[in-house]
């Protein structure tokens, strides 16, 4: 028997002893560690170490792709390449290749891989992108691993392929009813070359996709045993908390540890760096037995800092100098017809400016990440991350190991928004433990998270828009005044930024002359990606102005709207579904106004009919209607609760404070100060979906953004006469 | 020595009196469905209840909380309403990121023992101390009303 055999039956042994039954839970495993018997929390099914050693021990035996892993006790599992964030993943993901393989997806273990190679490159949670990319691939595996099985089947029977099929993890002979279960035929399958172009079902017999499918995730969150990034614990382990300059910009000089070392349960005081979008800082940290102990001494840590002039930087004169750069030309985005022409000769003419703030992600989970450095120049990582794939590219770069040497394990994250596809929160904790020569976990307090960014940008727009005699539409110009989102300073100003632009040229509004602008402007901040990127700040301006130029044109702003989508386009199949539903073309009580606006970019397309009445001097949403156009949708009820939940995003996005800066620092700090929406802020939102089929398949998670603070703006224009050009606005507080 | 009855258990802890509830329990008493949201009871991520009533455990020193009953979201299903509340919570596939669902669940059971039919007006009075970043509101709601029919029925 050779050694790695010894290796794998003691580990299936080990698998049967502890009662690992392949779904479900298995709590409070006891390891040895050091002599000392710990209960290490991260084993259980969804992140198992022992398992994914496990099935990479067994992989040749029974690795179908490497997606799909079969043990011969029939037990599936199933690598899920997208983290889970909260955006449905864990079902919709997995449920492509369970489709295909026939078996039912609470029968499957479904494990996150951690940025290896042979998972491809969509390992990572962003753009709304997981099942509009992977839909036919992720289809093809499970379609390919289930036509290498009957295959298998058919060949130990010594039938025709053509004579089985399979259903329920089952292969079955026609003509006989002999049956074989998946396990007893996945070694003799797994020998057999991958189909390169297997037949996928015809979806009206698809059993899991398109239906409201219950997510295997939930259950655990909601019984307090679903694992995140903060949750892990392994042995050895200590809790880093980091002190960084309050100032963006600013350099550590010196510090003095000695009252934080004397702190009981702090163990040591170091420094690590953070590079964040073009930032770089180095902060002092303050490792400890356990956490509060870390953050008491972080408290008596006495550091001096030099702001290196930084500390001029706050949010009003940064907003005026917008202003300011709003004069320049500007490089061109997109243009068509001759649009100076147009609008010099046009009877009617508007201009209007726009501004928007700078927000924060606030997910609820802080960031944290446990890193583990150890035997020299190996790296294991458990973390909250939207980016297994990017961790594992850059840091077998940066530290110049094999991908062999690193382990990333993918916990669920309480949230990403886009703030987890930054890793600089990894880097801290990874530099730490190479450091201290022992595991370490940092966590950020809620105030690390909303003071040091990164933040969603503002964004300024200036508009011009002219009409002909009769009310149509002739010239429209969007400029869009911004930095961008990789701090860079020297940013070349002849070239437009595609993000930072996002969607403003794209839209299927037909207007013959038309030329949009970018212009430049450096922020000092660290600044990211946020849910629906830029599109949450343009969308606003862009279909608010829209909304300025009907009632110039005094037209109905639905109807203003579809004499500009006179071609075929879902945008117009999109904006006649909202007229339906929100039954737009009946009256509304005394004192109500309703709203609409729709957003296509890259992720997807949605809209919003949103509904408002006069209250004191403020407005009440009396009801969102949401139209998201998707072509093909893969679980309803997670489309549903995705736009609800961008709808509350959206709202807390126009109507909270947002973050400023002074003196070079971020002023909020926490929610009290920071506030997002709460329970009774939550707005009816009913929430209608388009899948008419087709090749483009739309994204979930980010469209329902955009468009619902411009809709609610026109809503609150249609009640009140009051146009909203800034936000965030107060909505108690209107006229 | 600290001794804390969490979940109708006795656990002797080695910690400072001031250290805040939460970390006692996520760090030493090992339980980690009770999470770390914001540390100044803004956000209730942190909730458990303290003889029946919700405490944001984040702002609540370990040494208060010595000869008290201490229910973390993981000694729920002992009781009648919280396996109700769970139940309603995963019918209605409340969660998202699911982050701050314990607090959540904690939250409305509190609630649901205190009034069995709980208006929208007393959710939103009794839920508003509960953050949701992924905007789960909605269904929480729903949710609530549906545990308030099955402990009722
Ligand atoms: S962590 Fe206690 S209320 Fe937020
Ligand atoms: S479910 Fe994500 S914060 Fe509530």
């Amino acid at each position: 028997m050779s050694e790695s055999t010894t290796t794998k039956l003691h580990r299936r042994q080990f698998l049967k002893l502890s009662g690992f039954t392949g779904t479900g839970l298995m709590l409070g495993l006891s390891l040895k560690a050091n002599g000392e018997s710990v209960i290490e929390k991260i084993t259980r099914s969804y992140l198992d170490k022992e398992r994914l050693e496990t099935i990479a021990a067994n992989a040749d035996a029974y690795n179908l792709t490497p997606f799909v892993i079969i043990e011969p006790s029939g037990t599936i599992t199933i690598m899920n390449p997208r983290p889970e964030i909260g955006q449905g993943v864990f079902q919709s993901v997995p449920s492509l290749i369970a489709e295909e393989l026939e078996v039912p997806l609470d029968g499957v273990t479904i494990l996150q891989t951690g940025g290896q190679k042979k998972y491809g490159n969509g390992q990572f949670a962003g753009g709304s992108s997981s099942v509009r990319t992977s839909y036919i691939q992720m289809r093809q595996i499970g379609a390919a691993a289930k036509d290498m099985l009957i295959a298998a089947a058919a060949q130990q029977w010594g039938v025709p392929v053509a004579e089985c099929y399979a259903d329920n993890a089952k292969i079955i002979h026609k003509p006989s009813g002999k049956t074989v279960g998946y396990g007893a035929v996945a070694e003799a399958a797994s020998k057999l070359e991958v189909p390169k172009n297997p037949a996928l079902k015809d979806p009206k017999d698809f059993k899991i996709l398109g239906k409201r499918y219950p997510r295997p995730d939930v259950p655990l969150k909601s019984t307090g045993k679903a694992i995140f990034g903060i949750d892990v614990k392994v042995p050895g382990m200590v809790y880093a908390s980091i002190e960084r300059c309050p100032v963006f910009g600013g350099k550590l000089v010196k510090y003095d540890d000695t009252a934080a070392k004397k702190v009981k349960g702090v163990i040591g005081v170091e420094t690590c760096e953070r590079d964040i979008n073009g930032h770089h800082s180095v902060g002092v940290a303050v490792l400890a037995e356990n956490y509060w102990a870390a953050l008491q001494g972080r408290k008596a840590l006495k550091v001096t800092w030099d702001y290196d002039g930084h500390e001029s930087f706050n949010s009003n004169s940064f907003a005026e100098s917008l202003r300011q750069a709003a004069k320049e030309e500007g490089a061109i985005d997109h243009e068509q017809g001759n649009f100076d022409k147009a609008f010099a000769d046009a009877p009617v003419k508007l201009e209007a400016f726009y501004e928007t703030p700078v927000v924060s992600h606030s997910a609820i989970e802080p960031m944290n990440c446990i890193c583990s450095w150890y035997d020299n120049n190996k790296i294991e990582i458990w973390a909250s991350t939207q980016v297994p794939g990017r961790i594992m590219d850059q840091f077998t770069k940066k530290y110049n190991v094999p991908e062999e040497n690193i382990t990333i394990h993918v916990l669920f994250s309480g949230g990403g928004f886009g703030r987890r596809l930054y890793p600089d929160y990894v880097e801290e904790a990874l530099e730490l433990s190479k450091k201290v020569g022992k595991p370490v976990k940092s966590i950020w307090t809620r105030e690390d998270d909303t003071k040091m960014g990164p933040f969603r940008p503002m964004t300024f727009s200036a508009f011009k828009g002219a009409l002909d005699a009769n009310g149509n539409p002739v010239a429209f110009q969007h400029k869009v005044i911004a930095p961008t989102l990789d701090g860079n300073k020297n940013y070349d100003k002849t070239k437009t930024n595609k993000t930072m632009t996002e969607g403003i040229s794209e839209q299927k509004y037909e207007i013959p002359n038309m030329k949009n602008l970018f212009v430049f402007h450096y922020m000092p901040v660290p600044l990211a990606a946020w849910r629906a990127v830029t599109s949450t700040t343009l969308a606003f301006a862009h279909e608010c102005f829209l909304d300025e130029m009907a009632v110039a044109a005094k037209k109905d702003p639905m109807d203003f709207r579809m004499a500009m989508l006179t071609k075929p386009s879902d945008t117009k199949t999109l904006m006649q579904k909202l007229r339906e539903v929100s039954k737009w073309d009946t009256p509304l009580p005394k004192g109500w106004g309703r709203g609409v606006a729709q957003w296509e970019f890259f992720a997807g397309l949605a809209g919003y009919v949103i509904e408002v009445s006069k209250k004191g001097n403020g407005i009440k949403i009396e009801k969102a209607y949401a139209v998201i156009d998707l072509g093909t949708v893969v679980n309803p009820d997670t489309v549903e609760a995705q736009v609800q939940g961008a709808a509350v995003m959206a709202l807390g996005a126009a109507i909270k404070n947002g973050i400023t800066f002074n003196n070079g620092q971020t002023v909020q700090s926490n929610y009290n100060n920071n506030p997002i929406i709460r329970i009774n802020e939550m707005p009816p939102v009913e929430v209608h979906i388009i899948a008419n089929g087709g090749p483009v398949i739309k994204g979930v998670g980010e469209p329902g953004l955009p468009p619902f603070a411009p809709a609610l703006c026109n809503a609150i224009y249609a009640a009140t006469g009051k146009r909203i050009r800034k936000l965030p606005f107060d909505i108690n507080n209107i006229v | 020595m600290i001794t804390l009855n969490v979940n109708n258990k006795t656990y002797n802890l080695d910690v400072a009196p001031d250290m805040p509830l939460l970390w006692a329990i996520r760090d030493y008493v090992d339980l980690t469905g009770t999470k770390f949201g914001c540390g100044i009871a803004q956000c209730g991520a942190c909730t458990v209840h303290v003889n029946g009533s919700p405490v944001r455990s984040c702002s609540f020193p370990v040494a208060a909380a010595v000869g008290k009953n201490i229910t973390t979201i993981e000694g729920l299903a002992d009781n009648k309403i919280g396996q109700a509340v769970e139940k309603a919570w995963i019918e209605l596939q409340v969660p998202q990121c699911g982050y701050c669902q314990s607090g959540q669940i904690m939250s409305a059971t509190a609630l649901l023992k205190n009034k069995p039919k709980p208006t929208d007006a007393d959710i939103d009075a009794a839920m508003m101390g509960n953050l949701c970043r992924c905007g789960t509101y909605q269904r929480i709601r729903s949710a609530i009303h549906r545990a308030a029919e099955i402990i009722n029925a």
